[in-house]
């Protein structure tokens, strides 16, 4: 048997072609949120505006990174049978940590995103990245996969909240950036874009523009 | 009991778990294609919604907050940052038992919601009722209406959307909207319908 090197044996570049495709992939092409389907209760929720969707953001990224990469190096002595368990538990212990260095240091933000951080733990893209990369891979891609899509949610939050910052309130980031004189000549808030209906339709929106950019379709 | 009233319909229409919170979105959009399964999963959701959230209610009221286990002598320990992980915990469990017992029991309920069951332990719905009921400072009778109304706010919802997908079906829908794309645009006229219930209060 002398077949060519196994691919196990092959030593892998620390950042190849390949680990940058797991990391940009989720940016835009594999998008967890509007491809995957996952985690888009969060992407709703918090994003009325920009501010808690920042902190709601790096939260997740860090919470998911943490966990591909916890899950990866226990990902052989998990018994198959409980897995789903043990996962809630690293990643519940890693939204505790979180949650307490947000009310530590943002005490008003943790106030504002209310439940929203402790719900991080039933984030569909959390287990749905350990359950489906994290189990399978070495820690260094699992952290790479993790940061990815941690950003590709982000890139989708930032895009609705600044969608519905800017049409609802007319702010971004709570400064003012619609002119006045608009304001004059008749213009008016879209208050509908602070509710919920607005954040849905949005990324309705969002969905159908990423959809037809990226050629993928469902029939 | 007028207050439980109140309570009841303000978590079923008012401040529904779906529509104005955003929660449990991911089972609601995958599992909403057809109207038997959207009315399994969502009689599920009650069910364990109706059982976890007083459950939790206790572990909070007796265990975590600020003073809880002055019954044990402790006045002043303070476990609420064990929140997150003993309400995972207990609706992992919860749901593994009400699993169990349905299979003993309840066979031909359990083979209906089978798939199911297991996917409600991450169907945010349940963990988020569980943790505004401490922000809304419930009593125990509060909480376990409050779950129970949420859940049927929940259920309604989800039939609802079931059956607008299967008539969806006969429609020509651009391209790049099909699937999630119509579904969130339809989810957002059904919140806007929602809206009309705010205001009313018993």
């Amino acid at each position: 048997m002398s077949v060519a090197t196994a691919p196990e044996k092959t030593k892998e570049p620390l950042f190849g072609t390949k680990q940058k495709k797991t990391l940009t992939d989720p940016f835009w092409d594999n998008n967890p949120i509007t491809l995957q389907v996952l985690g888009i209760c969060s992407a709703l929720a918090v994003t009325s505006q920009l501010k808690p969707t920042v902190v709601m953001c790096i939260a997740l990224t860090v919470v998911l990174t943490g966990s591909n990469v916890a899950i990866s190096l226990l990902r052989k002595q998990i018994p198959s049978k409980i897995r789903i368990i043990v996962m809630l538990s690293v990643v519940s212990t890693l939204v505790t940590l979180v949650d307490q260095i947000l009310k530590a240091y943002a005490f008003d933000m943790s106030k504002q995103l209310s439940v929203f951080v402790g719900l991080i733990i039933t984030n569909c893209i959390v287990l749905g990245r350990a359950e489906a990369f994290a189990m399978a891979n070495k820690p260094w891609p699992s952290l790479l996969d993790g940061l990815g899509n941690g950003l590709g949610y982000s890139v989708i939050l930032l895009l609705v909240a600044t969608g519905r910052e800017l049409l609802g309130s007319g702010t971004l980031f709570g400064m003012h950036v619609i002119p006045q004189a608009l304001y004059d000549i008749g213009y008016v808030n879209v208050g509908l874009m602070v509710l919920p209906p607005g954040a849905f339709i949005l990324l309705g929106l969002i969905i159908w523009v990423q959809k037809q950019s990226s050629k993928q379709f469902e029939v | 009991m007028v207050d439980l009233i109140s309570i009841a319909t303000k978590a079923i229409f008012v401040e529904n778990i779906l529509l104005s919170f955003f929660l449990g979105m991911c089972s609601f959009l995958a599992c909403s294609k057809k109207i038997e399964t959207a009315m399994g999963l969502g009689m599920a959701v009650i069910f364990v919604l109706g059982v976890t959230t007083p459950i939790n209610w206790l572990i909070n009221h007796y265990l975590l907050r600020d003073g809880a286990l002055a019954w044990l002598g402790y006045p002043n320990v303070n476990l609420s940052f064990l929140q997150f992980i003993c309400y995972i915990a207990t609706i992992a469990a919860m749901v593994q038992l009400v699993e169990m017992v349905m299979d003993k029991f309840a066979p031909a309920l359990y083979q209906s919601l089978g798939i199911f069951l297991p996917l409600i332990a991450v169907n945010c719905a349940i963990l988020g009722t569980s943790l505004f009921m401490g922000t809304k400072g419930y009593d125990f009778t509060e909480s376990t209406v409050f779950g129970l109304s949420s859940g049927v706010g929940w259920l309604m919802a989800i039939v609802a959307m079931a059956a607008i997908r299967t008539k969806l079906q006969y429609s020509n829908i651009p391209l790049g909207l099909r699937g999630l794309g119509i579904t969130m645009l339809i989810t957002g006229l059904m919140a806007l319908g929602f809206m009309s219930f705010i205001g009313i209060n018993l």
